[in-house]
């Protein structure tokens, strides 16, 4: 290239020079995850996804640091006040600070969407991995068994655990994990299904690797992209649904501050009719972080996709 | 080659690979592809044994049964070594282990035969480790040198698959097979995915190194053209079945079966240094879930009698013809050569 030799190299061509160096040195050798992750932030919607789940995850986790009040505090001197400078949001019923029931809230809320959406993604993943790149029994009974639990409705489910368990945040959470997982087992599953085939694992066989290193290790990287985007998605429905199921009382205790319990005070028509703060805010900001966290979801659907890898 | 050992480092003996078809609600075996039927076959220490035939005759299931990466289920698969005669097809996964170095493979495709997701140092090391080749420096130097085997710079370890010509993946593959230093590697069509300039200099690399590493090959294609020169014997597969086998010159020369006669003949004459009329084959392969009664070949044969409706031929040798020349063909001695015509 450089035959008529003193050319003199322009500021550019050098710092490509550099760049190929550097990439010979194989110190770039990171440029596929940076290639998608500048993908994913060129994308407005998800980097608008982003702050807005990022500014309500941290102040709810530093919720002291904000608001002076305690969420649990009665102050029967205070009853639906309206948004002050005392109070930001106002009251409720019994005095507590509203402000510092939806910080407080959040944590909890949050955990409880984030939380199962987690768990049951890695259950899912877990086990369709492993039963996929196996095949035989296991797989087609584990196979029906996420059938049923598809099939099964939901609140059926919803109302059966709580009358046997009675309320609580723990059984909230296993009753996700029991209707999550096996959406993201099956699209493990069916990924890792078409993966097993392809010649490299055949090549790890031809050696004699163990079969959870070559299902985990080297199958799984390969299978993620479509599983981060449901967790993501979950995440959001998951948090919808604490709301729906606390409103209806069937949630979290009521004592304890969620998103869903906060707006379980709109109940009483009168509250619905006069005070607006004790329920707008709240739905704002459970709209706003799940919207959040769908377009997160979408951004990573469009960054992961397997086929611009390269 | 070495005194010592037997002739044959591999025999196969009425090997048979049947995949199950299930249906029905209680998923019942209902039925089965016979993809590899039962297949006798020797390979000798340090040749390169052809194995061609059409896409779907089985070949590749047979080269995949070899190394268990298919189940067989049927015959024996027995190796030898200077630990005398095992039959790969009776060990549990543990002893089977040690000759896993022995014997290794490279794959027809390049796009799929290295992980995407990882560099090509990352996703090799759990080999390198499992075979004890120390820390990771030495584990280094150790990919290192098996991509200067293959002509590669030795820095491209830390590089993805993606970054790779396709000629450049087939060498990596290449490299892979000769970690282990085995002594006997199927070549599942490790040229067909590739542009003919570049399939000369992968079969060029193939045969330094089978000088340089006293291997023995099993090189499988449906392309009959790559074979002539670089095989020192063919093997003709036809569903699940092996047809005909000889020595390359024999099989070119003193064609015997009618199945080899079409396939020989359906090479562009501009490759071969002889005239011939091609023999247009009617019908499709039949499928391998229920091949024809007596001769599989016998509806698309043009010499087909009753007696090939009947009765299976046996692959063995015919008279006129040299003893390692075997031939399952019926007709195989009015008919001869004449068939070639
Ligand atoms: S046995 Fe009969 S059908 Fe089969 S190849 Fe020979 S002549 Fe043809
Ligand atoms: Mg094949």
């Amino acid at each position: 290239m450089n035959q008529h030799a003193p050319v003199r190299k322009s500021r550019l061509d050098r710092s490509f020079d550099r760049i190929r160096a550097l990439e010979e040195a194989g110190a770039l050798s990171s440029r596929v995850h940076n290639r998608s992750l500048r993908k994913f932030l060129s994308n407005p919607l998800a980097s608008a996804g982003v702050i807005m789940f990022l500014i309500i995850l941290l102040t709810a986790i530093f919720a002291p640091l904000i608001v002076p009040y305690d969420p649990l505090k009665i102050d029967l001197r205070a009853l639906l006040q309206p948004p002050s400078a005392e109070h930001w949001l106002g009251t409720d019923k019994v005095g507590r600070d509203v402000f510092a029931r939806i910080l407080y809230g959040g944590r909890i809320s949050i955990f409880i969407g984030l939380g199962s959406a987690v768990a049951a993604g890695v259950l899912g993943v877990a086990i369709g991995c492993i039963s996929a790149y196996k095949r035989g029994w296991l797989d087609a009974v584990v196979l029906r068994v996420s059938e049923v639990f598809i099939a099964f409705p939901q609140i059926i489910l919803v109302l059966l655990l709580v009358s046997i368990l009675g309320q609580s945040l723990i059984n909230l959470l296993l009753i996700f994990i029991a209707t999550g997982w096996a959406p993201m087992y099956r699209m493990v599953r069916a990924r890792v299904l078409s993966l097993r085939e392809e010649e490299y694992v055949q090549a790890l066989e031809a050696f004699g690797i163990s079969t959870p290193v070559i299902a985990y290790k080297h199958i799984l990287p390969n299978a993620l992209g479509p599983v981060t985007v449901q967790i993501t998605l979950s995440t959001a429905a998951f948090i919808l649904a604490e709301a729906g199921l606390s409103f209806l009382g069937l949630g979290v205790p009521l004592q304890i501050p969620t998103w869903g319990n906060i707006l379980n005070a709109a109940n009483d028509m009168r509250i619905l009719e006069q005070n607006w703060w004790i329920w707008l805010p709240v739905g704002l900001v459970i709209s706003a972080f799940v919207l959040a966290v769908n377009f997160i979801g979408d951004g990573l659907r469009d960054s992961s996709d397997p086929t611009q890898q390269g | 080659m070495n005194d010592q050992l037997p002739e044959n480092i591999l025999e196969l003996r009425g090997l048979k690979t049947h995949y199950p078809i299930r249906g029905g609600v209680f998923r019942r075996t209902v039925d089965s592809i016979k993809a590899v039927d039962g297949v006798d076959l020797s390979v000798r220490r340090g040749e390169v044994l052809g194995l061609v035939g059409e896409s779907g005759c089985g070949k590749s299931t047979l080269g995949k049964s070899i190394l268990r990466l298919a189940l067989s289920t049927a015959g024996e698969i027995v190796f030898s070594s200077e630990n005398g005669e095992v039959d790969l097809r009776q060990l549990t996964r543990a002893e089977l282990f040690p000759y896993r170095r022995r014997l290794q493979i490279i794959f027809q495709d390049p796009h799929s035969s290295l992980n995407p997701a990882f560099t090509i140092f990352t996703a090799f090391d759990d080999v390198l480790k499992r075979y004890g080749y120390g820390d990771k420096e030495a584990r280094r130097a150790v990919l290192g040198d098996l991509f200067e085997a293959v002509n590669m710079p030795r820095h491209y370890i830390d590089r993805y698959p993606h970054e790779f010509s396709g000629g450049q993946r087939q060498r990596i593959g290449i490299a892979r097979a000769l970690a282990v230093d085995p002594e006997l590697i199927v070549c599942d069509e490790p040229v067909s995915a590739l542009d003919a300039s570049i399939q000369a200099q992968v079969l060029k690399l193939l045969q330094n190194l089978r000088q340089e590493r006293n291997l023995t090959y099993i090189f499988i294609t449906h392309d009959l053209s790559v074979t002539e020169y670089f095989c020192d014997r063919i093997a003709v597969m036809y569903l699940g079945k092996i047809v005909e086998i000889a020595k390359s010159e024999e099989i070119f020369g003193t064609t015997l079966h009618p199945y080899t006669q079409a396939l020989i003949s359906a090479i562009p004459v501009a490759d071969l240094d002889r005239k011939s009329k091609r023999i247009v084959l009617e019908g499709d392969v039949p499928s391998p879930v229920s091949p024809p009664s007596g001769c599989a070949f016998h509806p698309r044969c043009r010499f087909a009698t009753d007696i090939c409706r009947q009765q299976t031929p046996k692959l063995q040798p015919s008279k006129d013809y040299p003893k390692d020349h075997l031939v399952a063909c019926h007709r195989v001695e009015e008919l001869g050569v004449l068939g070639h015509a």
